[in-house]
Parts: C-alpha cells; structure tokens; sequence
C-alpha cells in the first residue's frame, strides 16, 4: 500500500486540479455507498474495504458515468477496483 | 389434533402513527390520517388527496446504504418487522432460524422504482437503467429482504392478490405452522403505491375519493356520501407462533388465529359479485375453519372500503352469512381513518383486530353521519365502544375477485392445552 499512497501524496503536491477531483470522487462513492468519506482512502477496494457487492459497483460506476459525463466501457469498469484507479482513469480520459 | 396458531408480536407503519401505540390511539380516538398529497405534485389528478405515512425515517430500522438499496414498500416491511419481533420478545438464534419464516404480501411491489426507471429508460436509455430496479421493484422482496436482514430460514414466500394479500398473507402462514414446517412465520403486509402511476391508474378507474377539498372526510365507508377509497400506505406485520412453541418461551400471547377461509368470485376484474356471494362463502369457510358458529362473532374489521360496490356488497354478505345476528354483532372499517393501504391493507387490519380483542375497544368507522338506508348494520358509527370482543372477522377483497377472511380469537388456553403439548413437531 505504500507505493499507491506515496503516489497519491505526489499527485497531491504537484497537482491542485487533481486533488479537487479526488475530493469529488470520495464524496460521490462515501454517498453511493453510504460509508464514511474518512472511509474512502486511495487504496481502499470498493469490495474488501468499503462493502460494495456486484450491484453496488454497476451502479457507482453509472454515477461516475453521470458526475465526469463519460462512457465507461464495462471492459474499463472490471479494472476499477479501488479508489485511486478511479483518479487515474478520469485524469487519463480528461487528458 | 391441529397445532394452534397465536400472534405474539405486532408492527405497524401507518398514515396515523409509525408505531402500534400512537396507532392504536388514533384508531381508538377516530383521527383520519387522509390529506394533500405531498410525495409529488398532484394538482394535475382528479384526486390529489391519500393517506400518506408521515415523518417516516427508514436509517431508524436498517443502516443508511440498506436503506438506499431497498424501494420504501421494502423499508415499511422491515420496520413493521422489527417492532413486531421486539413485541414479541423473540430473536432469530442460529439455533431457531430454519423454523422461523417469512410471508409479507404486497399488491403492487416497488412503485416509486419502477416508475424512476421508466423515466431513465424512456429519456436517457437503457444504460441508465439502476441494477436494483428488478430487486426493488419485485413484490417478493418484502419477504426475501426481511429474512435477510434477520435470518429467518424457514419457509419464504410472498403473496400479491391486490387488496388481500396482507389476509392471504396471514392465512396462508397460519397454515404454514400448523402443516408443521415452521414454528415461526412474520406475516402481513407492505404497500407504497402513492406515486403518479399508482394515482393516475386509480383515478382512472373512478375507483378514488374526489373529495379533494375535506380529506379527513374522504374516507366514508358504508355512509351514503361515500364516493370512493383513499389511497393508503405502510405495513402491517404480526408475528405468529404455534402455542406450544410460544408457552415455551414464555412469550406474551395477544391473540389466537383461529381460522382462514379464502374464495374466489370467478366474476368481473374488480367488481364484487352480486351480493357479496364470494365475501360470504369465504367468511362461512373461515367460521367452518375455526369450529366457530356465525353467533360465536362479536366483531367484524370490514374490507369497508368507502366505495358503493364494496360496502354494500360487504354489508349484503354479512347479513347472508349471519342472518338476524348481523344485527347483533359490530363491524367497523379501519379505512375511514387509515385509507385503503391495498397490499398492506389486511396486515394492518389483522393488528387492529387483534388489539380490539386483547383491548376490549372497538374502533369507529368515522365519516359516517349520513347512513346509506341499505346499509342498516352497526357500523360503530364516529365513536369508539368499549365491548367485550371473544371473536372477530378481519375481511380482504381483492381485485381479481380475490376474498381473504381471518378469524381471530381472544385466547384462551382452555383444556386442549395439554393436547396441544402433545402434537409438539420435533
């Protein structure tokens, strides 16, 4: 976990835009998945860590369609597994 | 020697009271719960009046993101659920949980989430389509959610027959126990159909109040003015046990169900048959059920839904199947005060009734100032009586035809106790 922590804490400084963003994602998925936004960390798995099921994550991604106005191909959407992977798929599209 | 059935816990949610003390209150004091429709703007309806629940906070019964995942018929159930279980003092243990189930009907299932839904299909395509539409919109879920949540293992399964399924619901879990595959069964009923379709499909039919203008007046079964039912929601939940199993555990016992008759009118999609001929064979089924004679009835909790067929139809059916005891016995409807809950509409009743025997207080059919000269039965007019209540009806008809009828006893452990031990299931 610390490699993706230390990532986030370098996007963090180098990059405002980014966290507005991540800040935006974790209070998407806190409400979608009604957990706590402390809750909702880069590395934390929508599965292991914050209790989702298959239904919950068809749904969250079809938020994340809605909030970033974007198609998300259900082949991209199995490669969502955590929070972070979230962040790097949005700034990989809006790029 | 047939297991005995008794209820031993009760949970209501209600358009007069989210609980079964500030419920029965209200019944007993005679407050409507009808007014303006408030969930979505109605003023383009006919009827813009319903018997909405109010202040109901589903995160006090289930956690927030269950909450979110289930439609408001499937929170309703789970609440009812709850009180009931905590009235009847009784914990679903690993070690019980195969013999406890679950059936809790409903007329039309998840109404709100089918209704967004379409919208989302309709105006932006399939893909916005939710993963829990077909989850929270089947009417099953009510029962499936509810074991759940709870781990009831035993026998699981739903009944949807419009405006019985609460009876039926009731009834058929009563059975349930005393064919022996289970020793607890959490029954009744959900509904949560107040939304522009529901609204709109009724108004149709001519089958609403348009009294849009007094909705605590909407409501009036068997009185000459009645122009139709209110739409109500909310759930009505009792938990039954077989006695012997109930004594056991020493659980607090309000009421007996002592019989269930059901028929059909194998005659028109939502009118009565004449004279009530269906109603009447079920309640003489239900009486035969229970080795009860007509005379034995101190009370009857009508369908009584404030529409000319109905109460009618009701009323004629009572005097075919009781004769010059008709007059004798009382009969009131819930409805004037509650509205027509559909679904749910037998679970709440069948509380009712059974608060009516343990309580020895007959609830008032209110709105009722202008007698209809056909309907000549003591309708316990505005004012709730004191009377000493042995055995009670709680009637349910359906759309379809469908007639559900329960006879609910004050329970007596009487001498076929010790029988009763006896026949104990392993």
């Amino acid at each position: 976990m610390p490699a993706v922590g230390s990532c986030y804490n370098a996007i963090r400084e180098v990059s405002p835009v980014s966290d507005e963003l991540m800040q935006k994602i974790r209070t998407v998925i806190a409400e979608q998945l009604g957990v706590d936004e402390a809750q909702v960390t880069p590395e934390a798995s929508f599965k292991d860590d914050l209790g989702a099921d298959s239904l919950d994550l068809v749904e969250l991604v079809m938020r994340f369609e809605e909030e970033f106005d974007m198609e998300i191909s259900d082949e991209d959407a199995e490669k969502i597994n955590t929070v972070q992977d979230v962040l790097d798929y949005i700034r990989a599209r809006q790029a | 020697m047939r297991r005995r059935v008794v209820i031993t816990g009760l949970g209501v949610v209600t358009p007069i009271g989210n609980d079964v003390e500030t419920f029965w209150n209200n019944l007993v004091a005679g407050r409507s719960g009808v007014g303006p429709i408030t969930a979505f703007d109605a003023s383009d309806f006919p009827t813009r009046i319903a018997a909405e629940v109010k202040g109901f906070d589903p995160e006090a019964y289930m956690d927030k993101k269950e909450a979110r995942r289930v439609d408001r018929f499937i929170q309703f159930a789970v609440a009812a659920t709850r009180m009931a279980l905590e009235g009847a003092g009784l914990k679903i243990t690993p070690d019980i949980a195969e013999r406890v189930g679950v059936i809790i009907g409903s007329g039309i299932g998840g109404l709100a989430t089918l209704e967004e839904n379409t919208r989302a299909l309709l105006e932006r395509g399939p893909r916005r389509v939710s993963p829990f539409l077909v989850p929270m919109m089947i009417a099953n879920m009510g029962s499936g959610y509810v074991s759940i949540l709870f781990g009831a293992k035993g026998p699981n399964t739903t009944v949807v027959t419009a405006c019985a399924s609460g009876t039926h619901a009731i009834g058929e879990a009563t059975e349930m126990i005393r064919r022996g595959i289970a020793d607890v069964m959490i029954a009744g009923g959900s509904e949560a159909a107040i939304r522009p379709l529901g609204l709109a499909g009724f108004t149709s039919m001519k089958a609403l109040s348009t009294r849009n203008d007094a909705p605590e007046a909407a409501s009036r079964p068997f009185d000459r003015g009645r122009d139709g039912f209110v739409m109500g929601e909310g759930a009505g939940v009792v938990v039954l046990e077989a006695l012997e199993f109930a004594e056991r555990r020493g659980a607090r016992i309000i009421a007996e169900v002592a019989g269930y008759g059901l028929s059909a009118d194998a005659y028109h999609l939502t009118a009565p048959a004449p004279e009530g001929e269906g109603a009447a064979r079920a309640m003489r089924l239900a009486l035969q059920d229970a080795g009860l004679r007509p005379e034995d009835v101190d009370y009857i909790n009508a369908h009584g839904t404030s529409t000319e067929y109905n109460d009618l139809a009701e009323t004629q059916a009572i005097k075919a199947v009781f004769g010059e005891h008709a007059y004798r016995l009382k009969v009131s409807s819930n409805k004037s005060m509650i509205g027509h809950l559909l679904g749910a509409a037998g679970g709440v009743e069948a509380v009712a009734t059974a608060l009516t025997i343990a309580r020895g207080i007959i609830p008032p059919t209110i709105n009722l100032t202008d007698p209809d000269p056909e309907l000549d039965l003591d309708y316990v007019p505005n004012v709730a009586v004191r009377a000493d209540v042995r055995v009670a009806l709680s009637n349910s008809f359906g759309f379809g035809g469908h007639n559900a009828v329960l006879v609910l006893k004050r329970y007596d452990p009487g001498p076929t106790v010790e029988t009763a031990k006896e026949g104990v299931a392993p």
